[in-house]
């Protein structure tokens, strides 16, 4: 089972991958003691400029855009930047190919300075994920500074409990569609060797195709 | 003149494969003195940097066609038509024609009359075109860019080789016994090339006509590029044109030379690092490493470009990119005095050695026409 991290906290060390690391260890204990990968964006900054810039992505940046498109699962956690994720976190996601995620659990989380942008998850990155096709489970995980020295209250549980909940959700999900799931290709291509000749559509079928209108 | 040179390649001695140049024909400000040429200026130094290429002994010059400023080339025919009358054995090609957006009608007509009027000396690479502007510019929806390429292409096809054609399609209006005039140079159709980036499809569409396929090769890692000829290869095959080894393939290439290494990586650093394509991005050091880019001596792109047939395969023509990024004229001839006196000549020898006898050359009107009549081919005459 690939649990792949996505983490665009910019400090170090930064409470935005704090939360990414328990949210992983809560999700890899549901599923039996995976291992997640962890693409740090902060690491890639350069690449992906560079990739906007030239067309391409390097091999690092490759890598980790593949590890991406073959995971089982992703958990996907930015700080919130001018009521909604950073730049880089949405950079990163502009590169990917859009149907590399489809089909893909995806569990989406935010750190941010007071709880009063808690809401950017819902309203920014929900629907990125939604065009993306993701399956995004329902609880989404909103860490404000407090949170990290807080219990909750009668309206909602704290931080561990939201942790908790969330990377469940993303288990049941992985557990239940990774089966079904088809394997899927590397988005940045694989470069091991030629395409499958049946990825190819033989020529007669799109001349066809173009006659019928 | 090159008679030397028929005679090395009637012995084999120097490889029948095409050298050349292609052109954008961009008009950029030339970042070290912030001087930008008029059109008139760029226009006439295509010129010169094809006449150049035939003085220096390059057998190929293709220029690129675009409907948009910064470009000038948006009309190659009345250019090529004007370089062909000053050249002799120049081959004059394009990279790319929009297939897309042009009227197939009007490419068969127009490139059909350069080959007459430059006996024979021309061919033509297919493009889709990356502007997105043009497609409605031109009447036509860029959603539509493969069926577009896909549908004009093969009408195309049949007018250079159908006296009379009765056709009817999606994107043009219905031909009732069309003839399109004139008809090609001794029945020969211009050989044709399929140039993509990214799209197996196309590669599939060269495949299957038996045409010849061109990675620009000149932005993406070289993987990229290897991933699409092989299946070219493969499906040229599949196809009955020939083994894979005898599909016909065509590369970019991009390089800055000066005697010294660390001359041309000094000189060219700004021009790259301002350049409209990738400039302001990776640094010169990451681009040669991840792309084909070469700066440095004319033997360090000796090495480079012969790494090309390890990774590609025994390969019919070779296009470097000279003119760009704001590189004034007079640097440009200069690089082609090295293309032409230093790296060339080795490069023909270089690629001859281990080249199997059943690859074929470089189609050329001479070739095509010999396959045709059944004669054995010979290599064009040259002065």
């Amino acid at each position: 089972m690939k649990l792949v991290v996505v983490t665009a906290g910019l400090t170090q060390p930064s409470s935005t991958r704090l939360l990414a690391d328990r949210l992983a260890e809560a999700a890899g204990r549901r599923l039996g003691g995976a291992t997640p990968r962890v693409v740090e964006l902060r690491e890639l900054a350069v690449d992906i400029a560079n990739n906007f810039v030239t067309g391409f992505a390097g091999a690092r940046l490759r890598s980790a855009l593949d590890a991406v498109a073959e995971a089982d699962g992703v958990i996907a956690v930015t700080p919130v930047f001018s009521a909604s994720y950073s730049g880089l976190f949405k950079s990163f996601f502009d590169l990917l190919d859009q149907d590399a995620l489809a089909g893909t659990p995806v569990l989406i989380a935010a750190t941010g300075g007071t709880a009063r942008h808690s809401l950017a998850l819902e309203h920014a990155l929900r629907p990125l994920f939604a065009y993306l096709r993701a399956v995004v489970v329902p609880t989404a995980v909103y860490a404000a500074s407090e949170d990290w020295g807080g219990t909750g209250d009668a309206y909602t549980g704290g931080l561990p409990d939201r942790i908790t909940r969330a990377s469940g959700e993303l288990a049941d999900l992985m557990l239940r569609l990774a089966p079904a799931r088809e394997p899927k290709a590397g988005q940045a291509e694989d470069v091991s060797g030629p395409p499958e000749i049946e990825e190819v559509v033989p020529f007669e079928q799109q001349l066809a195709a173009v006659r019928q209108g | 003149m090159l008679s030397w040179l028929l005679k090395l390649q009637q012995y084999g001695l120097v490889t029948n494969m095409q050298f050349g140049i292609f052109s954008v024909g961009d008009v950029t400000t030339d970042p070290t003195t912030g001087r930008t040429p008029t059109e008139a200026e760029r226009i006439q130094a295509m010129v010169t940097i094809a006449l150049k290429a035939e003085e220096v002994g390059l057998d190929v010059f293709a220029t690129g066609e675009h409907h948009n400023p910064p470009f000038v080339p948006s009309s190659p025919t009345t250019m090529l038509g004007y370089i062909a009358a000053r050249t002799e054995r120049l081959q004059l090609s394009t990279a790319t024609t929009l297939i897309t957006t042009n009227d197939p009608v009007k490419i068969a007509e127009d490139y059909a009359m350069l080959q007459h009027l430059s006996g024979g000396r021309v061919d033509l690479m297919m493009g889709r075109g990356n502007t997105g502007p043009v497609y409605p510019w031109f009447g036509q929806d860029i959603r539509q860019g493969i069926p577009l390429a896909i549908e004009n292409y093969a009408l195309l096809h049949r007018l250079w080789r159908e006296d009379v054609v009765d056709w009817e399609g999606r994107f043009r209006t219905p031909l009732q016994g069309f003839t399109s005039t004139p008809r090609p140079l001794d029945g020969v159709p211009p050989f044709v090339w399929h140039g993509s980036i990214r799209s197996p499809e196309i590669a599939e569409q060269a495949a299957y006509y038996g045409d010849g396929f061109f990675a620009n090769n000149i932005f993406w890692p070289k993987e990229h590029f290897v991933r699409l000829i092989t299946l070219y290869r493969q499906r040229y095959a599949h196809y009955g044109h020939g083994t894979p080894e005898q599909a016909i393939v065509g590369l970019g290439g991009q390089v800055f030379m000066r005697k010294n290494s660390q001359d041309a990586v000094r000189e060219f650093r700004p021009y790259f690092d301002n350049a409209p394509v990738y400039g302001h991005g990776p640094s010169l050091e990451e681009f040669t490493a991840e792309t084909p880019l070469t700066v440095g001596s004319p033997q360090q792109v000796i090495d480079r470009t012969l790494e090309f047939r390890e990774h590609f395969g025994d390969y019919q023509r070779q296009l470097f990119l000279m003119d760009h990024a704001g590189l004034p004229l007079k640097t440009v001839l200069e690089q082609l005095d090295l293309l032409g006196e230093e790296v060339v000549p080795v490069l023909r020898a270089e690629f001859a050695k281990g080249r199997p006898a059943e690859v074929p050359d470089a189609p050329t009107h001479a070739s095509l026409l010999a396959a045709r009549t059944g004669q054995p081919s010979q290599p064009a005459p040259r002065s």
